[in-house]
């Protein structure tokens, strides 16, 4: 057999080679034939392209489409011919792009002829649509985008062509910025309304790319007028239901792109009754899996920020029960039997997956009667912990999204989260995850360990102390928040133990790098998580006896520095905890500065820091205690009494009751 | 050589575009006789015409308000019988009331809905919105029974035939619109709250349901509408895509399995519709070109079209002779018949365009000889009365007018009629936009690879039928160029104004008189024929026929009835069917939607014959 086999490819390979050397005929009446019986023989065959590409037929048909002695006819044909091989497979477009068919067809579109232009301009749209071709080619000389928007008037075959090279090249906000530049929303909005639909379906697809994320483009769109017509209802009219499912589809992508853009309001009718409920019945099981993760994911972003749609959204078509349904591919239906459906449920399980827990995510950010319908869907506690833990990272992501979205919940932190004990996955999420990942999983994390989360034992049990430490050296100031943010949560009304393992794990160090941290969030979580740790007295001499020194050092800094008056305001509390300790109230009492810089914060023009600041003093002066004798005695002699007395009378209740009470211990 | 490319659908009738009229009773909506309607009426009878185009309102009336009749006693009624209250004590469930409306849902609207706005709650807000069957208990909320559903208010729950409900949507109190859709397609039902569509709701299979709304706390007020205003959900979008549906399945539905199969048929139809209306020019190269043979001599289909040019172009009196000379005992042998064609010549004095009178009167022969093509819209009231004659005939006539359609522009549908009877080129398009995908000219253009999108939609459109309408777009339109349009009404005289005519069709009055008298004699009193005399008399009564209640009978439509019926006469002494079996296949097609209807089968709503016929 291997015999016969091998016979077989070098006669194929002796054709092929015939057909190349027929491009070097002397005669060019020749050449034209021999380029057309190429064309026939292609076409469908992509052993025989990939033989033309190996025989070195692409540098000879470049030269001859170059050529501008070889006529049109020959020119065209080549162009035809390089574009059936560029249908081919992936690695022929690597090849052909290797050969620099993209500069040679580019030049070809200065040509006067139309057929020549539109035959390169179909190849280069086969090229550019396809995943191997760096986009950015298109972009390199800068003559080449006005060049192709002036060609747009020409035929409906260019504007077909050009619409989608645009359409699959515009994929940074650069792209759109010289689209944009080059009039391509003037040039293309007419195309809307084309008798082609081809034409129609790729401009409308080029103004989903050009206004995605992008407030310029949008803002310029909610003015453009087609036929007299604005463009949002264009596209309302593109969304009817007759439509074609995927400009139904694309329409509500460009008009969710426009709002998230801030070009349209939430509660225009366009947005709420067309752009959402089409957007809702794409998630239906009568669409394909590929429209219904797309229809979920774009639903997803258009309600993320607005919780009046997201109560829509809910209730529109049993959406939070649909959405269950993409949990269940590969179904038992689609058995051995039916290899292909099994095959291309898999290939979509994924996609499908994550498409419904960004969804859910979405739908229960803000609503807590939301979240509580997606909490008693069918197994979707389970379905989440299990999304932690898969092999896709795009799922795992979907789902820890999906978690910290519910975890806004005190009602689901007390239930369902415990039940499923969702903390043992998620822990697991967090070692060696990428930092979108890591992001929100530590702020998931953050919620398990609020007070009344029952999950905040087992996870303090489970080391993970360690870890938000080092979360809290990371370069990404979001997980830097996250990190200390989940230690403050953690050090509220905690146990000794823990504390001192937080302070031994994060080490001085670090509290003051974070204490001085560029993100002013990130400090101020590092002063909650200070007073979380100085709180109960046995505590605060602890801690103050070790790292005493240290921490008024940063007291010291951050009242001296030009901070913010909340900061100010945590910092004089800290203080305020340390003079409610026993020992630690002399770190205070023999730092004359630091009573100078209390007495000041007494006189601000702050109500808040005159109160943080009385509250320290009160402490100090209290009765009860060993030698508040003599702490009130040098406290009268450095003038506080008078400071009191002034306060007394102060306008806000709050400070002149605090004063009083302070003023009653040397009463006593 | 036979051309064995399937024909898309959509072709299959092409060459017949223009007919209108045929289902004209499908569609027949009743009109109030009252003339005071108010706007209200008219918005509401507008819309409910628009959405349920096939409804014949004659035998399934549509809901129009809640029934006086149909309802519990503690239900109050107001504003035209569309806002409900509660006025009973509202103590316990036993005090709930229900008002069902006036009619059940006719099956061929297809999809039906209506809308309720919450006035106000009341006191605890226990409404219920949805459907039930006649005769269910009205002291109960919609959905608690059987044959009832509903949609309630308090807990958002749906009810279907059960006291229990299952959890469905949200809660709806004072300010709500709350709509209830129903599917006769699918049997589904959905309800809408504010516009946003809820879910769907499994099978209500059950027929003839009512729009039905209950009430049972004191102060409970409810405003129906059931078309009166717009509505706040996009009903017709939904109505679209079920329409689109509906036609994707006729599209797709399976066709002949052995190739060539199919459109052999086809051919054979457009043949024979061809042959039977006289097209002999067009029939003879159509059939030549399909390679079919003719049933009939050529000479016989010209003889037929001389006197069907005769009959439609009102010259009556010479279409009477040359039929007695080419078919000798026609006539003798239809007395009916040759009393029908009598009574049309008569009209034709009348109208100065008969023969006999022409002659003698003042206008010239040539403006006789056209075929008054005035432009006319298939809509026009004078059609539609044209098509109140037996359905087939009613075809029959303006199938005539379909044909040139594809070729000169709807607006002289009946223009090919000018033409002399020797124009072989007349219609000899028409058999390139059936075969055109053979001769789809592939020169200008490169011949590339199709494309493989994989999402892509293709364009619907067969290149058979484009490439044949652009063909007769670029074609001379050489009988519209022949056509002359009747002189302006104005200028109109009885018997063209000549007193010799007029003299001429008293007399022949007289005879047509005792033509009657010699008829009812011999064959027994005849109600139809003593009718048609009598209102052709009737145009003498006034001194403008043109413009009297009988005047309609002038009007050069009225002559292709006479035609249609002395035709297919001809035909079946011929042995030849009195109907081309293409009018059979259409008229078969519309009786099976009206069973449809009547039988509960709302898809019929979303394929009307018409829709293909244009």
């Amino acid at each position: 057999g291997s015999c016969i086999l091998s016979f077989d490819i070098n006669e194929v390979t002796a054709t092929s080679r015939h057909y190349v050397d027929r491009l070097f005929d002397p005669d060019p009446q020749k050449v034209l034939q021999g380029v057309i019986d190429m064309k026939n023989a292609v076409i469908g065959n992509n052993k025989q392209k990939a033989n033309l590409i190996v025989l070195g037929a692409v540098p000879r048909l470049l030269y001859l489409l170059q050529q501008s002695s070889s006529g049109l006819d020959l020119r065209t044909e080549c162009a035809v011919v390089l574009g059936s091989l560029a249908m081919g497979t992936e690695n022929n477009i690597k090849s052909l792009v290797d050969c620099h068919i993209i500069p040679a067809l580019l030049q070809g579109l200065l040509s006067p002829e139309l057929i020549f232009i539109e035959a390169c301009l179909r190849c280069l749209r086969t090229v550019f649509i396809s995943p191997v071709t760096p986009v950015q080619l298109l972009y390199t000389d800068p003559t080449v985008i006005p060049h192709l928007m002036s060609l747009l008037s020409s035929s409906q075959k260019t504007q077909e062509y050009i619409t989608q090279i645009f359409s699959h090249c515009c994929k940074t906000s650069d792209h759109q910025t010289v689209l944009f530049n080059h009039s391509a929303v003037q040039h293309i909005a007419p195309l809307l309304i084309s008798p082609s639909y081809k034409v129609r379906m790729q401009a409308l697809k080029c103004f989903s790319v050009l206004a995605y994320e992008n407030t310029q483009v949008s803002m310029t769109l909610v003015n453009v007028l087609v036929d007299g017509e604005p463009l949002s209802q264009v596209f309302v009219r593109m969304m009817q239901r007759d439509q074609p499912v995927e400009m139904q589809l694309t329409a509500a992508k460009c008009l969710t792109f426009m709002c998230r853009a801030g070009a349209i309001q939430t509660e225009e009718s366009c947005i709420v009754l067309k752009t959402l409920p089409c957007l809702v019945r794409m998630c239906s099981k009568d669409h394909l899996l590929e429209e219904r993760v797309d229809g979920a994911e774009t639903l997803a972003y258009l309600i993320e920020p607005d919780v009046e749609l997201q109560r829509i959204a809910s209730t529109t078509d049993h959406l939070v029960a649909m959405l269950a349904d993409y949990f269940k591919y590969p179904s038992s239906v689609s058995a051995i039997t039916d290899i292909k459906r099994l095959d291309h449920d898999l290939k979509h399980a994924h996609e499908l997956r994550q498409a419904a827990f960004k969804l859910y995510a979405s739908l229960g950010s803000n609503d807590e009667d939301i979240r509580k319908k997606i909490t008693d869907t069918e197994n979707m506690m389970d379905r989440i912990v299990s999304g932690l833990s898969e092999s896709s990272i795009k799922v795992r992501l979907a789902a820890v999204r999906c978690l910290h979205s519910l975890s806004r919940s005190v009602q689901q932190l007390r239930t369902s989260f415990h039940d499923h004990a969702v903390w043992k996955p998620l822990m697991k999420l967090l070692q060696n995850a990428p930092d979108d990942v890591l992001i929100m999983a530590s702020s998931t994390l953050c919620n398990l360990l609020l007070e009344f989360s029952p999950s905040k034992e087992p996870i303090l049990e489970s080391g993970v102390i360690e870890l938000l430490c080092s979360l809290t050296q990371s370069d990404s100031p979001a997980l830097r928040i996250n990190g200390i943010w989940a230690l403050m949560n953690m050090a509220f009304q905690a146990d000794q133990k823990v504390k001192v393992e937080i302070v031994g794990c994060l080490g001085t160090e670090q509290l003051f790098r974070l204490l001085s941290d560029p993100d002013n969030s990130v400090l101020m979580k590092t002063l909650g998580l200070l007073r979380n740790l100085l709180s109960t007295r046995p505590h605060i001499d602890q801690i103050m006896s070790s790292h005493g020194k240290q921490i008024m050092q940063a007291v010291t800094l951050i009242l001296e520095a030009e901070q913010s008056i909340e900061v100010k305001e945590q910092t004089l509390c800290i203080l305020a905890n340390i003079a409610d300790g026993n020992t630690a109230k002399d770190l205070i009492m023999t730092n004359d500065d630091m009573l100078q810089k209390i007495k000041y914060y007494m006189s601000h023009s702050s109500v808040k820091l005159q109160l943080a600041a009385t509250f320290c003093i009160s402490n100090l002066i209290w009765n009860e205690e060993d030698g508040s004798q003599e702490r009130q005695d040098k406290l009268r002699e450095l003038g506080f009494v008078d400071v009191l007395h002034k306060l007394s009378q102060a306008s806000d209740p709050n400070l002149s009751d605090r004063a009083k009470t302070a003023m009653q211990q040397y009463l006593a | 050589k036979p051309v064995s490319l399937p024909l898309h659908p959509k072709t299959r009738v092409a060459v017949m575009s223009g007919q209108s009229s045929g289902c004209g009773f499908l569609m027949s909506v009743v009109v109030h006789g009252d003339s005071t309607l108010n706007e209200q009426e008219k918005e509401l009878n507008q819309r409910l015409r628009r959405l349920y185009p096939a409804v014949n309102e004659s035998e399934t009336p549509l809901p129009r308000s809640w029934s006086p009749k149909d309802k519990f006693s503690y239900i109050g009624l107001s504003q035209n019988n569309l806002r409900v209250h509660y006025k009973g004590h509202g103590k316990t469930p036993k005090d709930a009331a229900s008002v069902r409306a006036t009619h059940p849902i006719p099956a061929a609207c297809g999809v039906y809905y209506f809308e309720v706005k919450i006035i106000s709650k009341g006191r605890d807000g226990y409404m219920g919105i949805g459907l039930s069957a006649q005769g269910v208990n009205m002291n109960r909320l919609p959905g608690w029974d059987k044959h009832s559903y509903g949609y309630h208010g308090d807990d958002g729950h749906s009810f279907c035939s059960s006291g229990t409900g299952q959890p469905y949507g949200p809660t709806f109190t004072t300010g709500d619109v709350i709509g209830c859709c129903v599917n006769l397609i699918n049997n589904t039902c959905f309800y809408t709250k504010n516009g946003h569509s809820l879910g769907r709701k499994k099978s209500n299979d059950w027929p003839n349901l009512y729009p039905t709304v209950g009430l049972q706390t004191p102060g409970e007020v409810v405003d129906a509408n059931f078309g009166q205003h717009p509505f706040v959900f996009d009903i017709e979008d939904y109505m679209r895509e079920w329409r689109t549906k509906i036609q994707a399945q006729i599209d797709r539905f399976p066709i002949g399995e052995r190739e060539g199969e199919w459109q052999s048929m086809i051919q054979k139809m457009v043949a024979s519709y061809l042959v039977h209306h006289s097209y002999c020019a067009t029939a003879e190269a159509f059939a030549k070109t399909t390679d079919q043979a003719v049933h009939e001599e050529l000479a016989s289909i010209k003889n037929r079209q001389k006197i069907q040019k005769l009959v439609l172009s009102g010259r009556m009196g010479e279409a009477i002779e040359t039929t007695q000379q080419l078919y000798p005992n026609l006539l003798e042998r239809n007395p009916d018949l040759l009393f029908m064609l009598k009574v049309r010549q008569f009209i034709e004095m009348v109208n100065g365009t008969d023969s006999e009178v022409r002659c003698l009167g003042g206008r010239s022969p040539k403006s006789q000889d056209s075929y008054p093509g005035s432009p006319r819209s298939f809509s026009s009231p004078s059609h539609k009365a044209s098509s109140s004659q037996p359905y087939l005939t009613g075809f029959d006539s303006s199938c005539c007018n379909g044909v040139t359609s594809n070729k000169s522009h709807s607006s002289s549908p009946h223009s090919h009629k000018a033409c002399p009877p020797s124009s072989g080129s007349t219609l000899i398009s028409s058999d390139i936009s059936v075969n055109g995908s053979r001769q789809q000219p592939l020169t200008s253009d490169v011949d590339m690879e199709v494309d493989h999108f994989t999402n892509g939609v293709t364009e619907s459109s067969s290149n058979g039928f484009l490439n044949g309408t652009s063909k007769h777009a670029t074609e001379p339109d050489d009988c519209d160029a022949d056509m002359e349009v009747e002189s302006a009404q104005s200028k109109r005289q009885l018997c063209g104004g000549s007193q010799a005519a007029i003299e001429r069709m008293i007399h022949f009055g007289r005879e047509l008189q005792s033509m009657s008298e010699h008829l009812r004699r011999e064959c027994g009193k005849n109600s139809a024929n003593k009718k048609m005399l009598k209102d052709a008399f009737s145009l003498l009564a006034y001194s403008d026929p043109w413009n009297s209640p009988v005047g309609y009978q002038l009007d050069s439509i009225q002559r292709e009835p006479v035609c249609s019926t002395l035709n297919s006469a001809i035909l079946e002494t011929h042995n030849l069917p009195k109907q081309p079996p293409l009018a059979q296949a259409v008229g078969q097609a519309a009786q099976c939607l009206a069973i449809m209807a009547r039988s509960g089968s709302g898809s019929c709503a979303f394929a009307s014959v018409d829709d293909y016929l244009h």
